[in-house]
């Protein structure tokens, strides 16, 4: 699997991204650097962690701005795969490439310590997860609380785009969400992070097979998502019974 | 001219730095406060001379950058 990791002023997870994406059987992926205009030929891009340009203005918000994200968002507009993690996920929201917004913690502190995750839905991103199955991710976030108008929440939930859910709520995320897909299934964001739990020095492992599941994906060339709810569900509703 | 743009979050949008501003006027002893909602004011000087023109343009900005709309609203104040 070909991958892209996008490194703005003020990233610092991008060596751990990369260091996953390779354990996981990746090919070395390419760091790309914020004011580049394209992207290599890759099958997934990684917006990795950090504080992207100090935070300032709203987490995430001049990162998305970016000249690189044209280009991501031209990825994702072709069906790659893009995987956003904590300001990564920020970023993407800031982007509008995922619905909703992430806001500051409930609790007011910077949260950094493991989390529980239940693994709600089989994606693109989690084939290698038995559906239900609960991970410990680290976490390390200020605005990880995920909020968007309930007409969103409840499309999420409905259309199976919640795909990481806590089991102990650590930032006041509407429904416990942890992470979530786009319409199309090929862009996920999160806020926990599955890179720092990729070989047992780390203290888990529970994060490598969803970089295993991407580079399962990619190599089975799905470059298209798997699943389409909405239009399922339209061609399911003009099926007359019996047919 | 001077534009002041004055960001906020959407009504029923939890703001937790708000609630704690509450918490704390409550423990000086201001017991009437109802409630407090936080947000950010930016001052911009531009070239621009209309006021209408420089409007229009602060909106922009708003749209593409200062607010994201899908928490926050913005309002923007022609100073001078």
């Amino acid at each position: 699997m070909k991958s892209a990791v996008i490194v703005f002023p003020g990233s610092n997870r991008e060596p751990d991204a990369a260091r996953a994406i390779r354990l996981a059987g990746g090919d070395d992926p390419v760091m790309v650097w914020h004011t580049e205009t394209e992207l290599p030929a890759v099958d997934l891009v990684m917006v990795p962690g950090g504080f992207a340009h100090g935070d300032y203005l709203r987490a995430g918000a001049i990162a998305a701005r970016s000249p690189i994200m044209r280009a991501v968002a031209d990825h994702a507009g072709r069906g790659g795969y893009v995987l956003g993690v904590c300001n990564g996920f920020q970023v993407l929201t800031e982007a509008r490439l995922l619905p909703g917004a992430l806001m500051r913690n409930a609790g007011l502190t910077f949260v950094c310590r493991p989390v529980r995750l239940k693994v709600e839905q089989t994606t693109a991103f989690t084939t290698q997860y038995q559906r239900g199955t609960v991970v410990t991710y680290p976490t390390a976030h200020h605005d990880g609380n995920y909020r968007a108008d309930d007409e969103t929440i409840a499309r999420l939930e409905g259309e199976g785009r919640v795909v990481l859910r806590y089991v102990d709520n650590p930032n006041g995320s509407a429904n416990d969400i942890a992470g979530i897909l786009n319409d199309g299934g090929n862009v996920l964001g999160m806020m926990p992070h599955p890179e720092n739990a990729v070989e047992p020095l780390l203290g888990s492992t529970d994060g490598l097979p969803l970089f295993q599941s991407i580079v399962t994906s990619a190599e089975a060339g799905e470059a298209t998502p798997p699943r389409r709810p909405l239009l399922d569900r339209l061609i399911n509703r003009n099926v007359p019974p019996g047919a | 001219m001077k534009a002041r743009v004055t960001i906020t979050l959407k009504p029923g949008v939890l703001d937790p730095q708000g609630k704690a501003i509450e918490g704390a006027l409550a423990s000086l002893g201001f017991a009437d406060v109802n409630s407090a909602r936080q947000g950010k004011v930016i001052d911009l000087d531009l070239a621009a001379t209309d006021e209408a023109a420089a409007r229009e343009e602060v909106g922009r900005m708003c749209e593409a950058l200062l607010a994201n709309t899908v928490v926050e609203r913005y309002d923007i104040a022609i100073l001078s």
